[in-house]
């Protein structure tokens, strides 16, 4: 079953994040398509990430296809603009392509190509917007398509938000979206079960599927990285002093993330591994999690 | 210099929805030279909206409204009346708009487009910026703009990429979209954030044919 009805029959989703290499070589992404087909419910493939030029999701969406996954196709504005966005999504459709992840994108300045000219011609709302329109038959000008699109959005929220502004404006942006056509959220990193359930109670009214970012911890180094530099991601120090104690890394950090995982099982829809070179690891993490 | 034009009757007056009273400002720089801001277009601009139904409880034409100290200054013996306003009609460039949304605590309604003249600046210096880009937001962002206050120029709301505030491109620099947020809750109106902002006419940020049919543009060319 693909992703949309397991989300609308009310189940526990998993899914996991497979980030392209630079090059052409995809041994490791089939490698990676074998070990989680039949574990995960769908598998995102990222655009690009952290604007580093790498393999295109696209492609890589349509081998994880062939090997019998459901990809979800994460679209970023950063790099094309609306007649990239649009063309890119009626080939998408055309290989197959159902789910689709609309975001804004990383700055290029913070990647391999620092000067990239940033495009960012729609936004994260409006690209979704784009897609309902695709969706109905329609180009985002009102010209009618000949064959139509049949895509399940999403959209990304940032549960972690530190100040009062940036926690409402990830609110109100949430709602905007689900407006503008997202139909299931995945966030950013959770670490603290109270924030993410504070978080969740908010958004109670908005009846969308919300699944739980899970970044497994590689070290405490990692941790402390993650704090200070990725905005909305706070690892508590009781885990930070726990991977730092470990004898075996691994072994803890997919303890630790096993029962993030069993404590969100009650508060929100699914997780969403993103696992950052341990995508081999993705089957133990679950293993551990009872899943 | 700066050029403007007016925004459509109608989008100044959706703009003022809900306001009864308002102040109306000019500015005597740029805006008086395009003929959409300066003595005889404030003038035009009291007429009109006394006609539909709005009070007006004053007007002032300052040179420049890009001059925060001097918009302060200038419109302190004016405070009553625009005390009385719901908000200030600002008839001038993004700039001028920013600098007096910046200067003054009231809503600020941009009564004009800034028109590309494909980069060419000249105005005072502040920390104010516009990209000229012929269809202002101002209106939805509580004066600031979106497009140079955001590094990405997100106009539907903040990316999730800022940390305690800051961008997360440099640490010394304000997330955009909170100083929006701030701006608009102390204003009452974080109402206008919920509202869906359509894909932007990006081909209106392209200095338009007749510009460059002008003698001037022609002459900056060539010299």
């Amino acid at each position: 079953m693909s992703l949309q009805p397991l989300l609308e029959a009310g189940k526990f989703v998993v899914t996991a994040e497979v980030g392209p290499l630079k090059g052409t070589d995809t041994t490791e992404i089939n490698e990676i398509a074998e070990l989680l087909r039949g574990r995960v419910d769908a598998a995102n493939v990222t655009d690009q990430q952290s604007s580093v030029m790498r393999l295109g999701s696209l492609a890589t969406c349509h081998l994880l296809k062939e090997k019998g996954l459901d990809p979800v196709f994460q679209l970023t504005c950063r790099d094309r603009n609306r007649l990239a966005l649009q063309s890119d999504l009626l080939s998408a459709h055309v290989l197959g392509i159902e789910n689709v992840l609309a975001i804004t994108g990383d700055l290029p300045a913070l990647g391999d190509h620092p000067e990239a000219k940033p495009v960012y011609d729609l936004d994260s709302v409006q690209l979704l917007w784009v897609i309902k329109r695709l969706n109905e038959g329609y180009d985002m000008n009102g010209n009618e398509l000949q064959g139509k699109p049949n895509f399940f959005p999403g959209a990304v929220v940032n549960p972690g938000a530190d100040t009062e502004a940036a926690f409402e404006l990830q609110l109100i942006k949430m709602e905007k979206k689900i407006e503008a056509g997202a139909r299931f959220f995945q966030t950013q990193a959770v670490y603290d079960i109270d924030t993410f359930a504070r978080f969740m109670k908010r958004v109670e009214g908005f009846n969308i599927p919300v699944l739980a970012g899970i970044i497994p911890l590689k070290s405490a180094g990692m941790a402390r990285y993650m704090n200070k530099k990725v905005a909305g991601v706070f690892v508590p120090d009781e885990l930070i002093n726990k991977m730092a104690e470990a004898e075996d890394k691994a072994k803890t950090g997919i303890e630790i993330a096993a029962n993030i995982i069993k404590e969100l099982r009650d508060i929100c829809h699914g997780v969403h591994i993103m696992a950052i070179g341990w995508e081999k690891k993705v089957p133990e993490v679950l293993d551990a999690a009872g899943l | 210099m700066i050029v403007s034009e007016q925004k459509p009757w109608e989008e100044i007056l959706g703009g003022l929805d809900g306001d009864n009273s308002i102040f109306i400002l000019g500015c005597n720089g740029c805006a008086e030279a395009s003929g959409t801001g300066g003595p005889v277009q404030v003038k035009e601009m009291k007429s009109k909206l006394e006609a539909a139904g709005k009070k007006i409880t004053g007007t002032m034409v300052i040179d420049f409204l890009c001059e925060k100290a001097l918009v302060k200054s200038r419109l302190r013996p004016k405070t009553k009346d625009v005390e009385a306003a719901d908000s200030i009609l600002v008839m001038t460039c993004g700039i001028g708009v920013q600098a007096v949304s910046a200067a003054v605590n009231k809503v600020c309604h941009p009564a004009c487009n800034t028109i590309s003249l494909g980069g060419s600046r000249g105005e005072w210096k502040g920390k104010e910026r516009c990209l000229e880009c012929g269809d202002c937001l101002l209106d939805y962002t509580g004066g600031i703009c979106p497009l140079t206050a955001c590094t990405k120029g997100l106009i539907n709301g903040a990316c999730g990429g800022a940390s305690n505030g800051k961008c997360e491109l440099a640490p010394e620099k304000d997330c955009g979209w909170e100083l929006i947020y701030e701006r608009l809750k102390g204003l009452n109106q974080l109402d206008k954030l919920s509202r869906f902002i359509a894909p932007k006419d990006y081909s209106k940020m392209m200095p338009d044919v007749k510009t460059m049919a002008t003698s001037l543009w022609a002459l900056e060319q060539t010299s």
